[in-house]
């Protein structure tokens, strides 16, 4: 479904993204997982189109997405739950959920998805009118997983879902995440926290500043001591 | 009955304010950058409707319409020739390059219409209104504009809040990588507020010309600077913010032009406006920061 082939990233002078490589198959939860500053977020932001790359190929079920405009992508099924959240705090959040819903026609088939988006998340329909600034650093999170379900995604990249959420909201956000791919959806989730990540994940790329260091399936590399060491606190 | 016919005369010069001013705040707000050639924008407005209607005899009404289009033109290739190769860069280079495109458009007009004073015929053209035994009069321009202010304002009020092209309006304001995410054209947002914004202004030069009927390449230049004053006042970004100024700021213009001294009053509005900053500096309306949780 996803096929990032040799991707360079700069910012100006700095390489931060060497040559990296990395497949997402359909109905997949895929993670990334790394330290502060290893280079997540920037994959993400390349894929959703967000930045530029210096070089390589993102293939997006068979079409070369590299030069296409990030907003373009949204249509074509792909979705991105950026780092930090990023709801529009002065708006409300049904507006924020129905922005998600933006480049969508039918709103026979918008008030569905908003439908199912309140039945998984019943305090965003308690808070619907709310102005989203004024939610918790949780429901936010959950704002923010809304509305890039209401675009109706067959792809989402997550970037840190659960950073800066209390333990129980943690687990929530994980079960969730979990759901969401139950329904049908390919996931590609960046996390520091690599247990829980790894404990939901089908394959993982461990990433160390730019490059992809180590690749597996998740029942393999949880239990592999080097990555017990480095990255699960073991 | 002075004060009366002083106060609906700074109403009605607030009212060009205001509408001048929705188009700075609307374009800091989504754009965030001033653009300071927004009062020339007037003046060519101003330019066109006068050539429709005095040279080539259009019907005053359809010239106002040319004039708002043409000014929306102007402000989108602006916009798409100037600024949209700035994204990103400091703001100090976008102002620069905004004060470039104001001499610019100045000199254009001078070099087409040179440098004297054309008089502009009012485009409205109805008796004023008498109240009071004939004691309080009121211009049928001064009732226009501020008719037509208010309508501009309710417009957009309601086009900000209640479309999708208004909510995504906010969304870029608020955030732009996070709109593109929605699926929203920033770049195209930010066109499509050049346009609403110079669309009013051409609407406000035809009314400026209509109540001060005289037109130079400069024209646009001190209304535009009062204009940015209102919208700072009411709160830059704010639409109730712009209008709230506007009026504000005419009715105190004209109030001490007629009591205090014609000579003074820009002195005195700056001075306001000083002052306002001091106690309030988002403005009198302002947003709030939110606390992010
Ligand atoms: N806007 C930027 N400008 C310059 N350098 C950046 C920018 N964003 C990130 N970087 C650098 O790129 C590297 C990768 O950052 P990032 O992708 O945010 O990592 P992660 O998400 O894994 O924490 C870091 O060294 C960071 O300092
Ligand atoms: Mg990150």
């Amino acid at each position: 479904m996803l096929e990032v082939k040799n991707l360079n990233v700069y910012y100006g002078m700095i390489h931060a993204i060497k040559d990296v490589s990395f497949s997402v198959k359909k109905g997949e939860i895929v993670s990334l997982i790394g330290a502060n500053g290893a280079g997540k977020t920037t994959i993400l932001q390349t894929v959703s189109g967000l930045i530029k790359p210096k070089s390589g190929e993102i293939i997006y079920n068979g079409e070369n997405i590299v030069k296409i405009s990030g907003h373009k992508l949204v249509s074509k099924g792909l979705a991105h739950v950026p780092e930090g959240r990023r709801i529009f705090a002065e708006l409300s959040v049904i507006q924020n959920l129905k922005l998600g819903a933006y480049t969508r026609r039918s709103n026979f088939e918008i008030d569905e998805t908003l439908k199912n988006i309140f039945n998984k998340f019943p305090r965003l329909a308690e808070r619907k009118n709310q102005l989203a600034g004024t939610l918790s650093g949780g429901e936010q999170q959950m704002l923010a997983m809304g509305r890039a379900l209401m675009s109706h995604p067959s792809l989402i990249l997550m970037d840190e879902p659960s950073m800066g959420l209390s333990p129980i909201y943690v687990n929530k956000i994980f079960e969730i995440i979990k759901e969401i791919n139950n329904d049908g959806t390919t996931i590609l989730l960046v996390e520091q926290n690599a247990k829980k990540a790894m404990s939901i994940a089908d394959k993982v790329y461990v990433l160390e500043t730019g490059n992809i260091v180590r690749s597996g399936n998740a029942s393999e590399l949880i239990n592999d001591e080097a990555i017990k060491k480095a990255y699960l606190g073991e | 009955m002075a004060f009366f016919s002083y106060l609906i005369s700074g109403l009605s010069l607030g009212a060009i304010y205001a509408i001048i001013a929705l188009g700075y705040t609307m374009v800091y707000g989504i754009a965030k950058m001033l653009n300071f050639a927004h009062g020339d924008v007037i003046m060519v407005g101003g330019y066109i409707a006068f050539t429709c209607s005095i040279s080539l005899g259009v019907n005053p009404y359809i010239a106002t319409i040319i004039s708002a289009l043409g000014c929306m033109v102007l402000g989108v290739l602006v916009e798409r020739i100037a600024y949209r190769p700035l994204r990103g860069a400091q703001s100090l280079s976008v102002l620069i390059t905004a004060i470039g495109v104001s001499y610019f458009l100045q000199n254009v007009a001078l070099l087409i219409f040179g440098a004297n004073t054309k008089s502009f015929t009012s485009i409205i053209n109805m008796p004023p209104l008498k109240l009071f035994n004939g004691e309080l009069t009121i211009t049928a321009e001064a009732i226009v504009t501020i008719i037509v202010c208010l309508v501009v304002m309710a417009l957009l009020t309601l086009f900000v809040n209640k479309t999708r092209l208004g909510w995504a309006m906010m969304a870029v304001s608020e955030d732009k990588g996070a709109a593109t995410l929605m699926g929203i054209n920033s770049n195209a947002t930010i066109g499509l507020t050049f346009a609403i914004g110079s669309f009013l202004a051409g609407i406000a030069g035809v009314l400026l010309c209509s109540s001060y009927p005289t037109l130079t390449p400069t024209t646009g230049a001190m209304p535009g600077i009062k204009a940015f004053v209102a919208a700072v006042l009411g709160g830059i970004g704010s639409i109730p913010g712009a209008c709230i100024g506007g009026f504000l700021l005419g009715i105190l213009e004209n109030l001490s032009k007629a009591y205090i001294s014609s000579q003074l009053s820009d002195a005195i509005v700056f001075s306001v406006l000083i002052i306002v900053l001091l106690i309030r500096p988002t403005g009198l309306m302002g947003k709030k920061q939110i606390e992010k949780v």
